[in-house]
Formats: structure tokens, sequence, C-alpha cells
């Protein structure tokens, strides 16, 4: 659970504390809010699978490209070397990488989802991550499928060096081709969708949804204060003053998201070229 | 990969101490005679203020190169140069960043770091370039795209993500040549090309070698090890299929001989747009996505017991052209 770090003062594995107001929250009331503050509502953030529960219609998930995993193209080590790193990512969340796909209903709308889990390596992007979004990309244009991709990232994976970059690349080119086939491609930003992940597929949705006070922003705050010696706006790279700014579409609540999306879909049909839309 | 992206097979010939193609391209690191230098003396070449620039180079390869200004929306962006000049008497469309030679110059030039407007100009001359199926040239040269509050409102972002849409889709020949620095989503912005290139000592990096070592090593000291790590280095980058070819320098490196630099780049272009100028556009658009689909490192499992699959359906996907 993306919560768990509670404080010392309750136990934390039934209390957490909300950063925003500080108020201490009962894990199973936070649950069943949807992971948002209820004193606040200050939004937490929310792993993949959890964010799937809450989109999917029920019972409609099925993953694609589970057991895709990260070679080690750069023999990369910092502090640890990078397959260790993968391989503790891993043992911690169950997943394979930061990111999980597969196809399913929203609304009933036939689509394909692409959720990342901040939780592996910061969400960051790697040739598994770029694999998994261009195959379902590639997944949604065979299929005349709608495209979901949940962003949570700090941008691209440092540890895979200019092959992480290059994925930016690769992502888009396959959604320009679901895009020039009329399909449509919603992008969900969450907390936080930052560097090569917002400056890539995470900026080209046909609509665009963010969730509120969540991180938007290209550079981490901390280059920018320096760049230019001072104290940032307040507010600033956060999705409700990237909204005033004119780069997304809406701020949405949590407790909405999948009404939004369900109503998006249904409004953005590609025209009945194939029967298999209607199937 | 090698051979059907840069076409005929490499005819190798003896220069400068290298074996190279027949434009002088180096298309494999064991092709490399000069003895190799560290990624961290890379960085320092790449970076050199007295390096060629997009202008320099633009000099020495275009006649009667026009510089064409601005983005229609905002402003004239110092930090990209783009305008239409000819090579070996056709017209080319040429888009590069710009670093100055000089302290004064750096500072005119907001040292190679474009803005937003910079981009969308590239963009508006990427649309010029395909409208009149003019073949596009891009110069990578930057530490960046600049970080400050005034881009992130102007959308730094977005800017960066749509002129590598614009280029995944753009129907004309583009060569990208990364000249010197090559600085994570800000150079990729024009970095997509049928051909990419990179000088003998140019870098390309997700990240900067001090980014990465503030982040990593918790100092920027650090950045020489970082450096090595990122696997930065044009060698490197061929080796991993990034690039498709090196453009050699001269020897000591490309700020000790501007003339000789423009030369080589000038051999390497006109042999590749020969080359793609006669490739139909279906053909281009279709080897460009599989020249970046194919770029990653993946573990997948063949899945136990089951036989494999005649034709996964990615592959189906890749078929369908709208
Ligand atoms: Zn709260």
């Amino acid at each position: 659970m993306p919560f768990a770090r509670g404080r010392k003062e309750f136990p934390s594995h039934l209390w957490t504390q909300c950063p925003t107001c500080g108020e201490m929250l009962f894990n199973k009331q936070l649950v069943r809010n949807l992971n948002v503050c209820l004193k606040c509502d200050h939004h937490f953030k929310l792993g993949a699978r959890e964010r799937l529960e809450l989109i999917a219609d029920k019972g409609s998930f099925l993953e694609i490209d589970r057991e895709l995993s990260s070679g080690d193209p750069l023999g990369f080590v910092d502090s640890t070397p990078y397959p260790a790193r993968i391989l503790a990512a891993q043992t911690k969340s169950g997943e394979k990488d930061a990111i999980v796909c597969g196809t399913a209903t929203v609304g009933g709308v036939p689509s394909v989802l692409a959720v990342m889990d901040f939780d592996f390596i910061g969400g960051s992007m790697g040739s598994v991550v770029g694999e998994k979004i261009t195959r379902a990309a590639e997944r949604a244009l065979a299929d005349r499928r709608a495209l979901i991709v949940v962003s949570a990232s700090g941008g691209a994976r440092m540890q895979e060096g200019t092959l992480a970059l290059m994925q930016m690349a690769k992502i888009i080119g396959a959604l320009a081709r679901l895009g020039e086939a009329g399909l449509p491609f919603v992008s969900v930003l969450t907390d936080p969708t930052t560097g090569g992940v917002l400056a890539s597929f995470a900026s080209l949705g046909d609509v665009i949804l963010a969730e509120p006070d969540a991180l938007v922003g290209f550079s981490g705050a901390r280059v920018t204060a320096g760049t230019i010696g001072e104290k940032l706006p307040k507010g600033f790279q956060r999705s409700e003053f990237v909204l005033a700014h004119g780069f997304i579409d809406q701020v949405v609540p949590r407790s909405q998201l999948k009404e939004r999306l369900a109503f998006l879909l249904g409004a953005l049909r590609p025209a009945a070229r194939d029967l298999r839309w209607s199937l | 990969m090698l051979d059907r992206l840069i076409g005929a097979p490499a005819k190798a010939v003896e220069g400068n101490g290298h074996s190279a193609d027949a434009s002088g391209l180096i298309l494999s690191v064991n092709d490399l005679a000069t003895k190799k230098i560290t990624a961290w003396q890379a960085v320092q070449l790449a970076r050199d203020q007295k390096r060629p620039h997009a202008l320099d180079i633009i000099e020495r390869v275009f006649d009667r190169f026009q510089e064409l200004h601005g983005d229609r929306g905002f402003r004239d962006d110092p930090a990209i140069v783009t305008g239409i000049g000819e090579l070996d008497g056709r017209p080319v469309v040429v888009v590069g960043q710009q670093k100055g030679s000089s302290t004064e110059e750096n500072i005119e030039r907001n040292f190679g770091m474009p803005f937003p407007e910079g981009y969308r100009k590239a963009m508006r001359m990427y649309r010029l370039a395909a409208k009149f199926h003019l073949p596009l040239v891009t110069l990578v040269d930057t530490p960046g795209a600049y970080p400050g509050p005034e881009a992130e409102e102007r959308g730094q972002a977005e800017a960066i993500a749509k002129s590598i849409e614009t280029m995944t889709t753009l129907p004309t020949p583009i060569v990208a040549i990364i000249l010197g620095e090559g600085g994570s989503g800000g150079a990729l912005a024009l970095g997509v090309g049928d051909v990419v290139l990179a000088m003998q000592n140019a870098i390309y990096s997700v990240i900067s070698p001090e980014g990465a070592a503030a982040i990593l090593f918790r100092s920027a000291g650090e950045a020489e090890r970082a450096a090595n790590a990122l696997r930065l280095s044009a060698p490197e980058l061929l080796s991993m299929g990034i690039v498709d070819g090196l453009i050699p320098e001269p020897e000591g490196g490309a700020h000790l001989d501007h003339d000789a630099t423009g030369r080589n780049i000038k051999a390497a272009l006109v042999a590749q747009l020969d080359r793609l100028a006669r490739v139909p556009v279906g053909d281009l658009l279709t080897n460009r996505y599989e020249r970046f689909r194919a770029i990653g490192s993946i573990v997948e499992p063949a899945l136990d017991g089951s036989p494999p699959k005649a034709e996964p359906w990615w592959k189906r996907a890749l078929r369908i052209r709208p």
C-alpha cells in the first residue's frame, strides 16, 4: 500500500497521517474513501492495481505482457547494481516493472489500459515501460480500442541511460499511429508526472485529465528554483497551475474519475468503419 | 540493422585512421582506429566552447542559407536556428540548436537551451519541409531544454512531446546529427530521424552527468563516475543502436578544424539524403517507426508449454497503415 509509511505514534498498519492537513486517518476508512483524505481531500498515491480496480468495469480487466522485465543494458552500478535494484523493487511490489497493462471495458467501451506505479523505482520509464505502453497502443490500434494511460512517474530511468530516453520516441510513434487511425487516447496525470514522461506520451492525450494537486512539470522544482535562484510561485507545477496555463483539460477528483473516463470514451468513439468496434 | 538503415553495404576505405563507408561514416565501433577516449573526455570535447556550433556548420555545409525566424505565436527563440539552404544545389530545411562561442554569445543564445517557443519554431519548419517535400536536417547541440519557470508556464513538456510527435510522422526524409551535446528530451525533440548520426566525440544522454551524480551519488563532483555509468559517448551510442553511424572528427577534435568537420558532415549528409530521396515516403515512415520501435532492453520469458504464436498481434498492428 502506498500509504503504509505512517508516523510512529500510531501503529502504521492502522493509521496514516495526511501530509497536507496532519489528520490521522484510519487506514480502513482511507481505503474506502479511495485513498483520499476525509478531511482535506488530499489525494494519496494509488498503486497500479488499485487504480485499475477503480477504472475498469468490474471483472473486465485482462492483463497483458505481465512477464516483461528489464535487462541491464548498461551494466549500471551506482550504490547498488541495477539488477539488484530491480529485483528489490520486484520483491517489494510483486510487479515486474513500473507499469501494469491490459484490456478492459470502461463504462462498457472496449479499452486498453496502461497504469504506472510510482512505488516501483519512482515509476521511472525504462525499456519495459516503453515497450509496454507501445504494445498497449499497438494493441488498441489492432483491436480498434480506446487507450487510457495513467501516469505516475518521476521521468526516464537513469539506469538505462539513453535507451530510456529513446522510449519517448518509441511510444510517441505508436500513439501517432493510433491518432491517425482516429482512435481516442486519454491521458491521466497523477502525482507526480514529470520529466520525460510529461514531455512525451502524458502530454499527447486527445483529452488530458489530472488528479487534484498532483505535481505536473517538466523540470524538478529544485532545478527550476536553482535556475532563477528564488522561491517559486505558490502552486507552481501543480495540476491547477497547469490547467490555468492551458496544458490539461480538467482536474478531476478521484471519486469522479471513472465516470468522467466513461463519458469521454463514450463520446470519442471512432467512426464505425470496423465491425470489431461494435462487437 | 545498420545495413538496412544506412543502405549500401559499407565499402571500407582506409582514411584518417578508421575504416568507414564511402562517405566517411564510421558504421561499427571496431572501425574506430583512434584510441578510445574516456566518457568524461567525450563530455569535455562535446561541450568545448570552440567546437563548431550549428551556424558554423550550416555556413560550411549549405550554400545560400537563409535563416527564417519565429514561432508565429510568441517570439523568436535564439537558442534554435532554422532556415533553408542548398546542399549540392538542392534545397534543404535545417533546424539546429545554437550554443555560443563566447560568454556574451552564450548569454544571447541562452547556452543553447531552448524555450517552448523554440521547439514550436522548429515544428513550424518541420511542417514546412513536409509541405514542400524538402529533406530535413537537424543539428542537436543542447545541455537540455531550458528548465526555468517561464518555460514551464509556456508548456516546455508539451512543446517537446509535440515536436517528437511531429518528427515521427513527418512525410519527408530526416537526417538528425548529434553535433555536440545531446541533453535529454530537449535534444530528442530534434532527434527523430530516418537516420540518426553522431559526431565522433558527441554525447547523448538521458540526464547530464552532473544531474545524475547529484541524484545517484549525492554529489555533483562525481560527474565523471556518472558519465562512465551512463555510457553516453558516441561509440557507446553506436554499439547500442541509438545512432546509425559516426561522423569522423579531425584528429584531436572538431574544435581544432571547423572546415574539415564541415566537409565530413557534408559528405555524410549528401550520401544519406541521396539514398533517402529514393525511398518512397510510406516505406520511410515504416522504417522510421521500426527503427525506434526496436530500441530497448527487455527480457520476456517464453510461455512454458504453449506453442509459439505464429504472429504476435503487435506485428499485425505494425502492418496496418492508415
Ligand atoms: Zn488531509
